[in-house]
């Protein structure tokens, strides 16, 4: 279980440095920190998803 | 008062409940509540088995993605609430119960925000439901308020730091004098009693609201005729189970 740990904290510690002060972009006077950012990436991904993604269709449903 | 139904000839549960008490103490102001309570939502429409046949669809989903977390965020702050900061920020068990409440936080946030924005997009105050969309605004801002309160209540050098750069804006508005931001025991009464407790009335109130208007219908498609779709409710149209 800890070697799990070990691997899976090994991988996320490369691609999220958290030990030096966080990354930031800046555009003009919006400066957002990559955490943040990706955050609202992955909203709008969702949202899209919730419109694109057919829903299941109950059986039998009146529709 | 009907107490069958002549279409179907069954009572008609709603005037049972009604019938309830003794027709003397109509006048008291618990019959009244209690009358004008079911004639607003009867029990069948407060918890429907039914929806619309357009709420099938994952945007609708995430209305109840946001009670669920919100349950899951009240669930582990009472644990934590009861053990402590020397629990949750040594013990094994205490860190796990503080990083559920902290990622039940940001499914919280996360669903509310996708909610909204599918919300803003299909004029969800459309058909007399401007005190639905309005609660939510409302409940959105004040969980921002509870979940900043959430960040100063830590008590590890993240909340001093937070408090201590908070502290600028907060007084720049003239507020700090009642709201300060440095004072560990007032933002900890403001984010485990006054933020939830208003947090939880405005979302009762906002989902009695969605009961007692309806989901919103879509926008008509080219060619139909918009106007009188948007005051729908469960009971008009198809229909599929909940």
């Amino acid at each position: 279980m800890q070697s799990v740990v070990l691997v899976v904290g090994t991988i996320f510690g490369s691609l999220i440095d958290l030990n030096k002060p966080g990354n930031y972009v800046h555009w003009g006077f919006i400066q957002l920190s990559y955490g943040n950012l990706t955050v609202i990436v992955l909203m709008v991904v969702v949202f899209l998803a919730a419109i694109l993604i057919p829903y299941r269709s109950h059986k039998g449903g009146e529709r | 008062m009907t107490i069958v139904d002549p279409k179907t000839e069954r009572p008609d549960q709603a005037e049972l409940d009604k019938a309830a008490g003794r027709p003397e103490d109509a006048d008291q102001w618990t019959a009244k509540i209690r009358t004008t309570a079911i004639d607003a939502l009867p029990p069948q429409k407060l918890l429907p088995d039914r929806q619309p046949a357009y709420v099938a669809s994952w945007i609708y989903v995430f209305g109840v993605v946001t009670i669920a977390a919100l349950l899951v965020v009240i669930g582990t702050g009472c644990i934590l609430a009861i053990f402590g900061p020397n629990w949750w920020h040594v013990s094994s068990t205490g860190l796990f119960v503080n990083s559920l409440h902290l990622w039940s936080v940001e499914t919280f946030m996360f669903a509310m925000v996708v909610h909204l924005w599918g919300k803003f997009f299909m004029a969800a105050w459309r058909g007399k439901r401007k005190a639905t969309w309005i609660t939510g605004v409302v409940s959105f801002l004040v969980s921002v308020g509870a979940a900043f309160t959430g960040y100063l209540s830590q008590q590890n050098f993240d909340s001093q730091w937070i408090s201590t750069q908070a502290k600028d804006g907060i007084n720049s508005t003239g507020a700090g004098a009642v709201f300060n931001v440095t004072n560990f025991g007032q933002m900890i009464m403001w984010h485990i009693v006054l933020l939830p407790l208003c947090i939880v009335a405005i979302v009762a109130v906002h989902v009695l609201m969605v009961r007692l208007r309806g989901v919103v219908t879509p926008f008509p498609a080219k060619g139909e005729t918009p106007g009188a779709d948007v005051a729908a409710t469960a009971a008009d149209g198809a229909e599929v189970p909940a």
